[in-house]
C-alpha cells in the first residue's frame, strides 16, 4: 500500500498539486513529494499526463456477498411518540430504495407505539415492531443488542437512523459490533448503483468542507443523518405494508446501565432539534436580562431559544441552548439570528437552516453572508417591532 | 481508580478553508490545538482523580507531533501520557481508530474509567466514544453532563434533547463528556515543570502487537473519496429603509413562506 512519484516522469508541472484535496503534494526542486496523510484517492493520478504517479492498491475491494439486501430505516421514539427524523429518513429511502430495486423497512423499538402501523404510510414496505415493555424507555444496552441481532437475520445493506442524541450513541455500538462503517451526520445520501453503494456526504472540520464518503468492503452501510436535513412526504394513507411484530426476547441479553431517572428540563424552549423555529441571541444582547426579550419573541412565534457561545459562557443561558459547531446542529425551518455575528463555529450549527433571519447593526457581519432576510439595526428596536406586529395579528 | 483519557490534536479550526480555486485544504499556518471537548475529558479525568485516588493516563493515536499536546495534558494534571503513532496508523476512521485505542487501553492494564470528548474538531463524528466501547465490551454512556457519585458504580447525568437523564453505570466503563460537565484549569507551574521533563512513550503497531489489518486505512470501513467547499448561495437580501418598514416586509415574506 503506498503511493510512489516516478521521478524520471515526473516534470514537476503541479497538475496533481491542484487536485489533492488533502494538499499532501508539494514541489521540491521541481519534483512532486507526497506528505504524510494519503488515503489514495488517485485524484492525483488521474491529474497526472506523464503517468509519473504510481498507487499500489491501497484497500483491496472485498466482494461483497450479495445476501445483503435492502434498506433500513430506525425509526426512533420517546414516549410512544415517533421523531420527525424517522418519517424524513423514510421519504428518502424510499427513494434509494427504488433506485436500489430494493425493499423498505422501518425498524421500531418500544411498547404500544400507535404510530408504528403509520410508518408504511411514508414508504416502508415493512414495518419490523419490536413491542415490550423493558425497551419503552431507551434502554441503550439491549437496544444495541436487539438491532445487531436483526440486522444479522435479515441483512439489510443500508442502514439510517437519525443522528440524535440516541441515534449518536448506539448506532456506533451497532457498527462496531458490526465491524462496518458508520458515517456522521450526513447531509446527503445518493446511491452509485453499478456498485450499490451508498454516496454519504457530510461536513466536517465545522462545516467548513464538505465530504463523501463511502463504505465499499462492509456491509451494511451505515449512516446517521441530521434531523430535517430530508423532506418529509406527504402520507399515502392507503399505502399497503406488513407489520411484523417481534419478540423481545431477553436470551442472553443485558443491560449493565440502569436508568434511574429522569428531569425534564422545564424550559420547553430547549428542544432545538426538533422545532420549526428558533429564535437565537448572541453577544449582541448585552446581559442575561436582554434574553427575556427574546424569550417574548419566541413565545409569540412558538420558536425555541437558541444562543450562540458568548452568552453561554457568559451564563445568561445554560449550555443546552448553544448552536454552533461545540453546541447543537439544528435546521428548522425558520432561525432568527439576533446579535450574532455569524462566526463559522455559528454557522456551522444553523446554516442549513430553510430560511434564516439576522438582525444585526454591523452591516459587514458574516451572518449576512448566509441570511436569507437581512434586518441591519438595532435589535432591541426591531425585534420589539417585531413582536408588536406578531401578537396583532 | 485508574482513568484514561482519550485526547486528539486537532487544528484549530477558524483557519480551515478550501481553496476555491484549487478545491485543495488550506493548510499553512494551521496551529495544531488540544481538541476543545478533549479539555474537559481530561478535567473530569483529573478532578476524579483528586476525589478518589488513583492515576490519570492521557493517551492519544497521531502523528509524532501530538506529543507537545500530550505534554499540555500532563501540566494540567494527567499523571503520564502514551503516544501511539505509527505510519500504519495513518488515515483511519472510528473503527480503526476506535480499535487502536482499545489495544492501547488493554496494554496500559487494569482501568476503572476511560473518558472520551464529545467529538473532536476535525472528524467531527463523536463515534469513537460509543465505539470503542463496543471494543473493550465495557458499557457506556454518552455526553455526561454530571458525574454525581461514585461507589461501586458512578452515577451520572445524562444529557438528552428534553432534559437530564440520572444514570447508574458499573464500572470498568466508557463515558464521553460534554462542555457543560466542568470548567477546565490553567496549566500549574509544577505542571508545566513536569511536563517538560515527562518522559512520552511511543508505542507502534508492532508494540502494541496489532492485527495490522485493523489499524489505520486498510482497516478502516469508509473512505472519503471527494472533499469540497459547501456551496454558501448567497441568498441574503437585505431589507431596507426604516425599522417598521423592514419589519412590516419581513412578515409579510414570512407570511408567504406560509411560517407566520
Ligand atoms: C473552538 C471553538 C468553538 C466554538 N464553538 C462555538 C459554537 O458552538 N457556537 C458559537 O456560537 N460559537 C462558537 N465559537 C465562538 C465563535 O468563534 C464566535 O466567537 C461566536 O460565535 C461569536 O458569538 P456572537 O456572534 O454572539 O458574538 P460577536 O461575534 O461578538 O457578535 C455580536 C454581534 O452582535 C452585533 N450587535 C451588537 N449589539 C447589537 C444590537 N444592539 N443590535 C444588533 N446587533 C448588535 C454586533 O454587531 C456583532 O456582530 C467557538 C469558538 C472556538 C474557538
Ligand atoms: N486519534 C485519537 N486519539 C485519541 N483519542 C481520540 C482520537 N480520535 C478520537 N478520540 C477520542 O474520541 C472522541 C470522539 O472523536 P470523534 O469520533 O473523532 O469525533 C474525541 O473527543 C477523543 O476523546
Amino acid at each position: 500500500m503506498g503511493i510512489l512519484i516516478d521521478l524520471d516522469k515526473c516534470n514537476g508541472c503541479g497538475n496533481c498539486i491542484e487536485v489533492c484535496p488533502f494538499g499532501l503534494l508539494e514541489l521540491v526542486d521541481d519534483k512532486v513529494q507526497v506528505k504524510e496523510g494519503c488515503n489514495f484517492c488517485r485524484a492525483c493520478q488521474e491529474a497526472c499526463t506523464y503517468d509519473a504517479i504510481l498507487i499500489e492498491a491501497a484497500v483491496e475491494e472485498v466482494e461483497v456477498s450479495d445476501l445483503h439486501r435492502g434498506v433500513w430505516v430506525f425509526a426512533e421514539q420517546r414516549n410512544g411518540k415517533i421523531k420527525g427524523v424517522a418519517y424524513e429518513l423514510l421519504s428518502k429511502g424510499r427513494e434509494l430504495a427504488d433506485t436500489l430495486n430494493a425493499e423498505l423497512s422501518a425498524v421500531c423499538f418500544g411498547h404500544n407505539v400507535a404510530e408504528a402501523s403509520e410508518l408504511t404510510g411514508y414508504g416502508a414496505d415493512k414495518v419490523y415492531l419490536v413491542d415490550a415493555p423493558i425497551i419503552k424507555g431507551f434502554e441503550e444496552d439491549l437496544y444495541t443488542a436487539k438491532f445487531v441481532e436483526l440486522i444479522c437475520q435479515y441483512r439489510p445493506e443500508i442502514v439510517l437512523a437519525g443522528a440524535t442524541p440516541m441515534g449518536r450513541s448506539f448506532m456506533p455500538r451497532v457498527a462496531a459490533r458490526l465491524r462496518t462503517g458508520l458515517t456522521a451526520d450526513c447531509t446527503g445520501l445518493e446511491i452509485d448503483l453499478g456498485r450499490r453503494l451508498l454516496l454519504q456526504t457530510r461536513p466536517t472540520f465545522g462545516g467548513n468542507i464538505m465530504a463523501t464518503i463511502i463504505c465499499s468492503s462492509k456491509r451494511p452501510q451505515m449512516a446517521t443523518v441530521r434531523p430535517r436535513v430530508f423532506k418529509k412526504n406527504t402520507p399515502d394513507k392507503e399505502r399497503k405494508g406488513q407489520v411484523i411484530k417481534l419478540d423481545f426476547e431477553r436470551g442472553g441479553i443485558t443491560s449493565k446501565i440502569k436508568l434511574l431517572d429522569f428531569i425534564e428540563d422545564l424550559t420547553e424552549r430547549v428542544k432545538l432539534e426538533d422545532t420549526d423555529i428558533i429564535v437565537s441571541g448572541g453577544r449582541g444582547l448585552g446581559k442575561a436580562e436582554n434574553f427575556h426579550l427574546l424569550e417574548e419573541l419566541a413565545n409569540v412565534m412558538g420558536a425555541a431559544l437558541g444562543s450562540s457561545r458568548p452568552p453561554v459562557d457568559e451564563g445568561w443561558i445554560p449550555y443546552s441552548h448553544q448552536v454552533g459547531q461545540t453546541g447543537k446542529t439544528v435546521c428548522p425551518k425558520l432561525y432568527i439570528a439576533c446579535g450574532i455575528s455569524g462566526a463559522v463555529q455559528h454557522l456551522a450549527g444553523m446554516q442549513t437552516s430553510e430560511i434564516i433571519i439576522a438582525i444585526n447593526d454591523d452591516p459587514n457581519a458574516p451572518i449576512f453572508e448566509v441570511a436569507t432576510y437581512g434586518i441591519v439595526g438595532d435589535l432591541f428596536k426591531v425585534v420589539p417591532m417585531l413582536i408588536a406586529r406578531l401578537k396583532g395579528r | 481508580m485508574n482513568i484514561v483519557v482519550c485526547l486528539k490534536q486537532v487544528p484549530g479550526t477558524t483557519e480551515v478553508k478550501i481553496d476555491p480555486q484549487t478545491n485543495t485544504l488550506i493548510r499553512e499556518g494551521i496551529l495544531n490545538i488540544l481538541n476543545p471537548f478533549d479539555a474537559y475529558a481530561l478535567e473530569e479525568g483529573v478532578r476524579l482523580k483528586e476525589r478518589c485516588g488513583g492515576r490519570v493516563t492521557a493517551i492519544s493515536m497521531g502523528p509524532p507531533q501530538a506529543e507537545e499536546m500530550l505534554r499540555e495534558a500532563i501540566s494540567l494534571g494527567a499523571d503520564e501520557a502514551v503516544l501511539l503513532s505509527d505510519k500504519a496508523f495513518a488515515g483511519a476512521d472510528t473503527l480503526a481508530t476506535s480499535y487502536t485505542l482499545a489495544r492501547a487501553i488493554e496494554k496500559l492494564g487494569q482501568t476503572d474509567l476511560i473518558i472520551c470528548g464529545r467529538q473532536t474538531f476535525d472528524g467531527d463524528t463523536g463515534q469513537v466514544g460509543p465505539e470503542l466501547a463496543e471494543m473493550l465490551g465495557l458499557p457506556f454512556v454518552a455526553y455526561v453532563s454530571k458525574i454525581e457519585d461514585i461507589n461501586k458504580g458512578m452515577h451520572l447525568q445524562r444529557m438528552v434533547e428534553e432534559g437530564h437523564e440520572i444514570i447508574e453505570l458499573p464500572l470498568p466503563a466508557v463515558i464521553t463528556v460534554v462542555k457543560e460537565i466542568n470548567v477546565p484549569r490553567l496549566p500549574s507551574l509544577r505542571g508545566l515543570a513536569k511536563a517538560k521533563s515527562a518522559p512520552i512513550p511511543v508505542w507502534t503497531a508492532e508494540e502494541l502487537a496489532i492485527d495490522m489489518d485493523k489499524v489505520g486505512l486498510k482497516g478502516s470501513a469508509t473512505r472519503v473519496v471527494k472533499v469540497f467547499s459547501p456551496q454558501r448561495v448567497n441568498r441574503g437580501e437585505i431589507l431596507q429603509g426604516e425599522p417598521e418598514e423592514q419589519v412590516k416586509n419581513l412578515i409579510s415574506k414570512l407570511g408567504d413562506a406560509g411560517i407566520v
